[in-house]
């Protein structure tokens, strides 16, 4: 996380707008009028409790899932007007952690990193594809794992070569979807730092998916609490820390005593 | 509480909307077929796996189906005096019928099986949303390439059975009587025409086709987790097996309407 006086020197461009946002799944109305801002260089956390809608969200932002209504519109274009040649322009701008970690678990730590590298950028070496890799996954202190499969690794190293595979494309967004669920308080601190990392040293955006408190207060400059559907309100962590809604206040204590 | 006949409008429904789902599945397939970027390495990939886990099997089925074959028809021909038929009678059964479908039938079980199983731990696990998200096409690089596989390895792997069925026929011809192996294969030839090959490896690709799509459409829609990858290759297996009997009744009524122009 930056300090106030870094936060405030960032020029105001907004990277991710999203207004009147709508999903429904059936007769399940998940996301009811959701408005969103997300500043070039800033950090903010969603939290919302289990099952609110924060995948779909984030789904949404990447054309995963399309939206019944509204306006999403990410680096000046607006995601669901996109042809796929253009949305997979897009796409390869912006880092997307899965909560799962998604990696092929077919192959090895250096295949999972090297696949996009290869299907996106032609032309490579072998040397530059190496070096590649190996740039991503010191980025993510893992270096040693290079040749290792996905189900030789931890829960917290997984969610870390997830986290470089994205890296390897230099990305301007980064999206987590949980960074931290099923991880130990430990581990769970260690991605929160990797968090930060990224955004020094790869100037990211990031949106950070998570019903973790002590991650969105170590990892984000803003917090916005997704509740019944719609972002009622957004501030830093102690402006939510000291709100007087009830929901919001029930949130933080919960998360506080237990 | 659900009545009876929402129940079976819902039903009515699910079924429509899967039929729809699976044409358009498959039409895309033709639409991204002919679309850069291809990706060779992977169909090679593919064909090799495809051939690799049948071979075996299919050998083995090929070679029994020829002996076991050959040893029930020896009695009735000899019944007609006409045991010097045996040869040409088991070529047409073998390379026309037996041959396309005992191959696809045992592909069905193990490589529709596994690509089932295998699209549909990529689709639960998120792997395939991942591919998406960098930007990587996976209908193009999962799906397409694997069904070019099948569709290129299974005409292959017949006419390999069928070899290898006659073989075996060859040799419980041989325990009786005192042939070559060639003049056995030139008589098993005789009376086998172009049309007979030919349409033996047209319902070999479409065979070989449907195994692959159908694994693929499995996979790529399962949902619910492990259990979900478990009905995906098992669903993939059953349809493929009917698909399979279904297109054999249609293709040799087909071909026989050609041979009687
Ligand atoms: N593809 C889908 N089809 C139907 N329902 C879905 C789908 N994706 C999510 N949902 C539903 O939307 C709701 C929100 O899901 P999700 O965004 O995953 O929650 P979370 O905030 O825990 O990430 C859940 O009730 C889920 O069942
Ligand atoms: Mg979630």
């Amino acid at each position: 996380m930056m300090n106030e006086q870094e936060y405030y020197k960032i020029i105001n461009e907004t990277v991710i707008s999203i207004s009147g946002l709508n999903k429904s799944f059936g007769d399940l109305e998940v996301l009811k009028g959701i408005d969103f801002e997300l500043l070039k260089g800033e950090n903010i956390a969603v939290l919302g409790k289990s099952g609110s809608g924060k995948s779909v969200l984030i789904k949404i932002m990447v054309g995963l899932i399309k939206p019944d209504k509204g306006e999403v519109i990410i680096l000046n274009q607006q995601v669901d007007k996109l042809t796929p040649k253009e949305l997979n322009d897009l796409r390869r701008r912006i880092g997307f952690s899965f909560q799962s970690s998604a990696l092929y678990d077919s192959r090895n730590v250096y295949e999972n990193l090297a696949f996009p590298l290869t299907m996106n950028v032609k032309g490579l070496s072998k040397a530059d594809i190496n070096n590649a890799v190996e740039e991503a996954l010191e980025a993510v202190g893992l270096k040693d794992k290079i040749n290792q499969m996905p189900s030789d690794l931890s829960g917290g190293q997984r969610k870390r070569i997830g986290i470089a595979r994205t890296l390897i494309l230099k990305p301007e967004i980064m999206l987590y979807d949980e960074p931290t669920s099923g991880l130990d308080p430990i581990t769970s601190g260690e991605i929160n730092d990797l968090i930060n990392q990224v955004q020094k040293s790869y100037n990211t955006s990031s949106v950070i998916i998570t019903h973790d408190i002590q991650c969105a207060k170590n990892t984000s400059n803003r917090i916005a609490m997704l509740l019944d559907g719609k972002f009622e309100q957004t501030g830093t962590f102690q402006e939510m820390f000291e709100s007087k809604d009830e929901d919001i206040k029930k949130y933080f204590n919960y998360n506080l005593i237990h | 509480m659900k009545t009876k006949d929402t129940v079976f409008s819902i039903g009515i429904d699910r079924y429509l909307t899967d039929v729809s789902n699976g044409y358009c599945f498959v039409t895309r397939f033709f639409k991204e077929l002919f679309k850069p970027p291809f990706h060779i390495r992977e169909v090679i990939n593919q064909c090799y796996e495809v051939g690799l886990k049948s071979l075996a099997l299919i050998s083995l089925t090929g070679f029994i189906v020829g002996i076991v074959f050959t040893k029930q028809s020896r009695p009735s021909l000899e019944g007609f005096g006409a045991a010097s038929w045996l040869p040409s009678l088991i070529g047409i059964a073998i390379v026309k019928a037996l041959g396309p479908l005992v191959t696809a039938l045992i592909c069905a079980g193990k490589v529709g099986s596994s690509i089932g199983a295998e699209l549909g731990s990529m689709k639960v696990t998120e792997q395939i949303d991942a591919m998406e998200v960098s930007a990587i096409n996976p209908y193009k690089y999962l799906v397409v390439t694997r069904v070019a596989a099948t569709t290129i390895t299974i005409p292959i792997l017949a006419l390999y059975c069928s070899f290898i069925g006659l073989l075996g026929s060859y040799l419980n011809v041989h325990s009786e009587e005192a042939t070559s192996v060639i003049s056995f294969y030139q008589n098993a030839f005789k009376t086998i025409t172009f049309l007979d090959i030919f349409s033996a490896v047209i319902k070999s690709i479409v065979f070989g086709f449907t195994i692959g799509i159908i694994g693929c459409y499995k996979g790529y829609n399962a949902t619910q987790g492990t259990r979900g990858v478990g009905m995906a290759a098992n669903q993939a297996v059953v349809l493929a097996m009917f698909l399979v009997f279904l297109e054999e009744i249609v293709i040799v009524q087909v071909a026989n309407w050609f041979r009687f122009f």
